[in-house]
């Protein structure tokens, strides 16, 4: 028992002491804009702010809060808590598939910072082919419209993959490009082709049948539930399959994996397209839950992907670790932002500090005297060693 | 090919060459395309600066927006506390002087958080450079939103060169593409002439490329890797607070979250593009912005003929599909050029590599 403890403790002790540390620096600046607010300077209000995140994303409250005073009063209300809980899952689960679509570049020691444009064109081609069915049976709309966002996806995560395999173009550099060329193209699109009348802003048709149907609660869809399958899949694929151990051979060390007779070009465009799939698939997750393609789909869960692979350790179980604590952020954001008045962009730098503090492990470790493993997953070094290096 | 889908293929060629000549000579295509580039080209001479030392540096993106944050911030504050000052040459208000510095200081303060971790920490360089990225926009984000910066700085003025050295045949040409633009973008070409030299003449640029190329060679003559490694990431920082700058000081009076709009990402492209040196890079800037540039020539002065109905045919029928087409199209190309080019441009030997001396733990 203390030596399982032990081990957990040597995986999640930089994780967890980064969220800490990035939570601290968090109230400092909570403070410090406290000062542009008409009360002035408020010491009380990282308490009130953290209090309504965890309301709004849980349910549950731990603090009373009345002006100086602060008393610990842990209460649940559990509807409430049924609707919070709700929702963070539903946030939580595009979060966990774009945390995928990186960690298992990782894996491949690849990084996709394409997870942006990957969830674009898996939203367009979900919401093109959703609004194709939008009047046949519910499953088969549902089965064609989430197939439609993985094979968008797939195509997205493939050109960068075949770039790096074909020209040596480094994924990094070319995804980032891909990401704001399908923003424009579609934007384009959606305005001058695809859009209806009625609504105030410009968006596509209803994807009618095709949407993801509800099966708990206020929001709770078929795709968390497909998320947590996949999960499981995805683990079996990278830990339990020829494919998976020649994935994270040519992470650990392409030469190594040369050497033994694996193809390193033919599983970079494999482990992209993979990568492009899951993407893909949390962009028709988004928009199959929201009906229909907006103009301008801001979603942030592309990029959200990064944080969520890195702190989940690039592992899929750590991935839906990390996506529920992101995810629940999101979620309680907006009650944060009534209450306490605190822009909702804070979740934005809590999540940027986290990484900071995940990037600089090696004063973390040296802080808490830890023997734990290192966080960085081990393939990255192969993403920066590549760095403009052709791949032979 | 005469003609594809009833287009007169030849002859839209034809007449577009045509127009494009006329746009180079008599019009201000050129000069538009040397302001657009600017924020590309003074990133890149960032990049270039990083990573000739053995630091690769994805984080430009974040560098500028944070400098175009923080410039704008201190050009109002101080626009506010001294209104209806005198402006000095190249319409350089205490506001937006004070503005400029301030956005150089946020590039050279950014980049030491880069250089600390890429260095010091030997964290992962593109990891950190993707985390100064998130946190530039999360915490721009979130000081805009809180702080509601009302009112602005101003920009700076162009330059206004007599029309006498305009009229001169070359001579006027040069001037009115180089110097008729505000004094961030005049500055640009200055910066790449002098950096290019340096860099290949001058003991700076001698230990610089040792230390990206071979750091232990360069620990062995003595050149103190660490130490050259931190001044270049730092002094590279003033670029990306210029590109930052002229952001919101030269180019718009105004900050919005995400404005610089992955130009750090083109900047970084323009680098490989240049193959890592800053004409090179300088280059690759002007050519990925020339087709913005044009997009807003054809759309103010419209090509004559068939391809001028053409193209206002499709304006007027797709006018979105038409604006965000030369929006993607530096995209479009920079993916083009990086997968026909990269296999025979070679980066500096030790980028993306931290340097551990021996013997050290």
């Amino acid at each position: 028992m203390r030596a399982a403890l032990r081990h957990a403790w040597a995986l999640a002790a930089v994780p967890v002491v980064s969220i800490v540390l990035a939570l601290l620096l968090g109230s400092l600046l909570i403070i410090a804009s406290s000062l542009a607010t008409p009360q002035g300077l408020n010491l009380m209000l990282p308490f009130v702010a953290y209090e309504n995140l965890l309301q709004g994303a849980t349910g549950l409250s731990l603090l009373d809060v009345a002006g100086r005073t602060i008393t610990i009063n842990p209460s649940i209300k559990p509807d409430q808590a049924a609707r919070a809980i709700t929702s963070t899952l539903a946030a939580a689960s595009p979060l966990v598939l774009t945390g995928l679509a990186v960690a298992v570049g990782f894996k491949g020691g690849l990084f996709n910072i394409g997870g942006t444009g990957q969830v674009l064109v898996g939203g367009f081609a979900a919401a093109m082919a959703g609004i194709a069915v939008a009047n046949q049976p519910a499953p088969i709309a549902v089965a064609v419209a989430l197939l439609a966002g993985v094979l968008g996806g797939a195509f997205y995560g493939f050109i960068p993959g075949a770039l790096k395999a074909l020209t040596g173009a480094h994924e990094v550099v070319t995804t980032i490009m891909l990401n704001s060329l399908a923003a424009f193209v579609i934007i384009g699109l959606v305005n001058d082709i695809y859009k209806i009348t009625g609504p105030t802003f410009a968006r596509t048709a209803d994807v009618g049948n095709a949407a993801l149907p509800i099966l708990f609660g206020r929001n709770g869809n078929l795709g968390i539930v497909i998320t947590l399958v996949l999960v499981a899949v995805t683990w079996v694929l990278i830990y339990r399959t020829p494919l998976g151990f020649e994935i994270r051979t040519v992470g650990a060390n392409p030469d190594a994996a040369r050497y033994a007779g694996m193809n390193p070009r033919r599983l970079i465009v494999l482990t992209m397209t993979l990568c492009g799939m899951f993407a893909g698939l949390a962009g028709a997750y988004e928009i199959l839950s929201l009906g229909y393609y907006p103009a301008v789909f801001g979603s942030r869960i592309g990029f959200d992907g990064i944080t969520v692979a890195l702190l989940g350790r690039a592992h899929p179980v750590g991935a839906v670790l990390a996506a529920l604590l992101l995810g629940g952020m999101r979620a309680g954001a907006p009650a944060m932002q009534i209450t306490a008045k605190i822009p909702i962009e804070i979740i934005d730098v809590i999540q940027g500090l986290i990484l900071l503090f995940l990037a600089a492990e090696f004063v973390i470790r040296k802080l808490i005297r830890t023997r734990a493993a290192t966080v960085t997953p081990s393939e990255i070094e192969t993403v920066s060693r590549s760095y403009g290096e052709t791949v032979a | 090919m005469d003609a594809l889908f009833g287009i007169p293929v030849i002859g839209f060629v034809l007449q577009f060459l045509a127009y494009l000549v006329d746009a180079i000579f008599t019009t201000n295509l050129p000069a538009q395309t040397l302001q657009l580039a600017t924020p590309i080209a003074l990133g890149a001479l960032c990049g270039v600066m990083n990573e000739r030392s053995g630091v690769v540096n994805i984080g430009i993106e974040g560098m500028m927006l944070t400098a175009a944050f923080v410039g704008f911030m201190a050009g109002v504050v101080v626009s506010d506390a001294m209104p209806g000052a005198e402006a000095g040459p190249f319409g350089f208000t205490p506001a937006l002087l004070v503005g400029v510095l301030a956005a150089v200081g946020a590039g050279m303060l950014v980049s030491l958080l880069h250089a600390w971790l890429s260095i010091t920490v030997r964290a992962d360089q593109i990891i950190s450079g993707t985390v100064i990225n998130i946190i530039a926009l999360g915490l721009t984000g979130y000081l805009n939103r809180l702080l509601k910066p009302g009112g602005s700085a101003g920009t700076l003025d162009q330059l206004n060169p007599p029309a006498a050295l305009l009229d001169l045949p070359i001579v006027g040409w040069i001037v009115k593409m180089f110097f008729t633009s505000g004094p961030i973008t005049t500055s640009v070409i200055f910066f790449v002439i002098a950096l290019q030299i340096m860099l290949f003449r001058s003991r700076w640029g001698l230990r610089t490329r040792a230390v990206g190329e071979h750091p232990r060679a360069a620990d062995t003559v003595g050149i103190d890797v660490i130490w050259v490694r931190y001044r270049n990431v730092v002094l590279g920082g003033v670029f990306a607070g210029l590109a930052g700058a002229w952001l919101t000081l030269e180019f718009n009076a105004s900050f919005q979250n995400g404005m610089t709009a992955n130009r750090g990402f083109i900047a970084l492209a323009a680098v490989i593009f240049g193959r890592w040196t800053p004409i090179g890079a300088f280059g690759g800037a002007l050519f990925f912005m020339v087709w913005e540039a044009l997009g807003i020539a054809i759309r103010s002065n419209p090509p004559p003929g068939d391809l001028g109905t053409f193209l206002s045919g499709i304006q007027s029928s797709y006018p979105s599909i038409y604006n965000n087409f030369f929006g993607a199209l530096p995209f479009l190309l920079t993916l083009i050029v990086l997968a026909g080019v990269v296999g025979r441009s070679i980066p500096p030997a030790a980028d993306g590599r931290p340097y551990v001396k021996e013997g050290a733990t």
